[in-house]
């Protein structure tokens, strides 16, 4: 038996995970060097979903471009929609009425959490949580699809926000439905908070577990929710409000480590927060006519512009340069999960294999926002 | 309205590529401490680089535009003071073959590594897009 041990080696090994791991959010190519069951080593691959979408915006119209922005991050396809119409209006220096912001407002937080429900959900069920919170999840988000589903048409992909305004008014009796989903999902929230949040498993699984600090994660330009955990009060909307932020009562909700249980607790608390702007909204919902009054083809003034919205998943910006013609000259996509990707090989050094699913669920990331 | 909109003018810096890591180094120092975004354009004639800082607690923006020479399309690394910089550099040379120098790992990012072709590039065409029609 000595002799034995004596001559047993151990050695450092790579094993690869993914591009067709299930918890790998679709298509993302982990490369990890292992000394027993920790990291030691992680190399990320990405761009399996890279369909070249800058190139593409170079030789479409801007309008023809607003579908192609619900490919980019499709789980919240509404806040790509509205973040690259607000950088052409911004290119443009047009005003779209209240009643367009108003709605465009309520909209993108229902997005926010409908979006937050799937992030939360996925990562439970990546943690061992099989299909049942992914089935509650889906049920309480199924009523914000089937709204939006009414408004334009559209499930997933909704081609709603248009540069200049929307594609619809709000159907007849829509706002009495936000009300009531408004209603529906603030106690279903508290139920999904209470069947993860008192789950020794969730629990014991998430805290503590990649820990990223403030400086870090500034350093990386880690935005949106994951920024949050970590305990950075930065929010677009409450910092460089655009729309009508500015007119509604909201939190920031913070984080106090920027480990996994934070990242959880910040988007359970922000879907909460997000109800209350749709409450607000909805409330002072003004008249008129929020459908586009500029014509399908727009020819901005020679010129530059950067806008960044706050998006579910962190920053969204579009940097636009245009030459005056009808197509942008140059787009770029500054995609808030490409970011938030890049940080994992600094947080998954030196923490165990089953935990860098966790670390990577935690992150919530959607790779057709990575690649683009 | 504080929306901090970045094409004013008096917030954007033209430097010359020599003068990069020490505009960046000061703006560190300043309390620029995050480097947002990294792009090019393609000017035809020249190539232009563009960083976006953000110093976060004074709400303060400033964009950094650089120009390389086609024929010399390197520049100094940001990454080994800005962790951003890493995969937003290894994006613009996958997309555009700008080289950068000092960079801890500068390889392709989105495209295959066995492409020789820079595909944001204007001279870049495939007979699968459909080009834009004349105006």
């Amino acid at each position: 038996m000595d002799t034995l041990k004596e001559n047993l080696q151990t050695e450092e090994f790579w094993v690869n995970m993914g591009p067709q791991h299930p918890s790998t959010h679709g298509v993302l190519y982990l490369e990890v060097k292992l000394s027993g069951e920790t990291v030691v080593d992680l190399i990320t691959h990405i761009g399996y979903l890279h369909r070249g979408m800058e190139k593409i915006a170079e030789n479409r119209t801007y309008t023809q471009f607003i579908p192609f922005t619900d490919r980019l991050d499709y789980i919240a396809a509404m806040g790509n929609n509205l973040g690259y119409v607000l950088a052409v209006e911004n290119l443009m220096k047009s005003v779209v009425n209240d009643r367009a912001k108003y709605i465009r407002v309520i909209i993108a937080e229902l997005q926010r959490v409908a979006s937050h429900l799937v992030g939360i959900t996925t990562f439970a069920q990546d943690l061992g949580a099989f299909a049942t919170p992914l089935f509650y999840g889906f049920r309480e988000r199924e009523k914000i699809v089937e709204l939006f589903d009414e408004i334009c048409g559209n499930r997933l992909t909704y081609n709603y926000m248009r540069i200049g305004g929307l594609q619809f008014d709000l159907p007849k009796g829509s706002d009495e439905k936000i009300r009531a989903i408004v209603k529906y999902m603030r106690p279903k929230i508290d139920d999904l908070e209470s069947l993860f949040s008192s789950n020794v498993i969730f629990t014991a699984r998430t805290k503590g577990v990649g820990v990223l600090t403030k400086e870090k994660a500034i350093n990386y330009s880690v935005t949106g929710p994951n920024l949050r955990a970590s305990g950075v009060k930065w929010d677009l909307r409450k910092d460089e409000p655009y729309l009508c932020y500015d007119r509604f009562n909201f939190d920031i909700p913070t984080g106090a480590n920027g480990d996994s249980w934070d990242r959880y607790k910040v988007r359970i608390e922000e879907m909460r927060q997000s109800l209350r702007i749709v409450e607000q909204a909805i409330g002072g919902l003004p008249e008129g006519d929020p459908t586009v009054k500029i014509g399908r083809i727009i020819k901005p003034a020679p010129g530059e512009t950067y806008m960044r919205t706050e998006a579910p998943r962190g920053e969204l910006g579009f940097y636009i340069v245009s030459d005056g013609s009808t197509y942008p000259y140059r787009m770029k996509i500054r995609s808030p999960s490409f970011s938030n990707l890049a940080v994992l090989s600094e947080l998954a050094k030196g923490i165990k294999i089953a935990d860098v699913v966790c670390l990577l669920g935690s992150l919530d990331i959607v790779m057709g926002d990575i690649d683009r | 309205m504080k929306n901090v909109s970045v094409d004013a003018p008096e917030k954007q810096i033209e430097i010359p590529k020599e003068a990069l890591l020490e505009t960046a180094r000061r703006l560190l120092s300043e309390g620029f401490t995050n480097l947002h975004c990294i792009t090019a354009v393609d000017k035809i004639q020249y190539m232009e680089l563009i960083y976006i800082f953000y110093f976060m607690d004074k709400h303060a923006c400033v964009i950094l535009k650089t120009r390389l020479a086609l024929n010399d399309l390197t520049v100094e690394s940001l990454a080994n003071i800005w962790r951003s910089a890493d995969w937003l550099e290894r994006e613009v040379y996958d997309l555009f073959g700008v080289k950068f120098l000092n960079h801890p790992d500068l390889k392709r990012i989105l495209n295959p590594d066995d492409w020789d072709v820079h595909p944001l590039r204007k001279d870049f065409s495939r007979p699968d897009i459909i080009k834009k029609p004349k105006s």
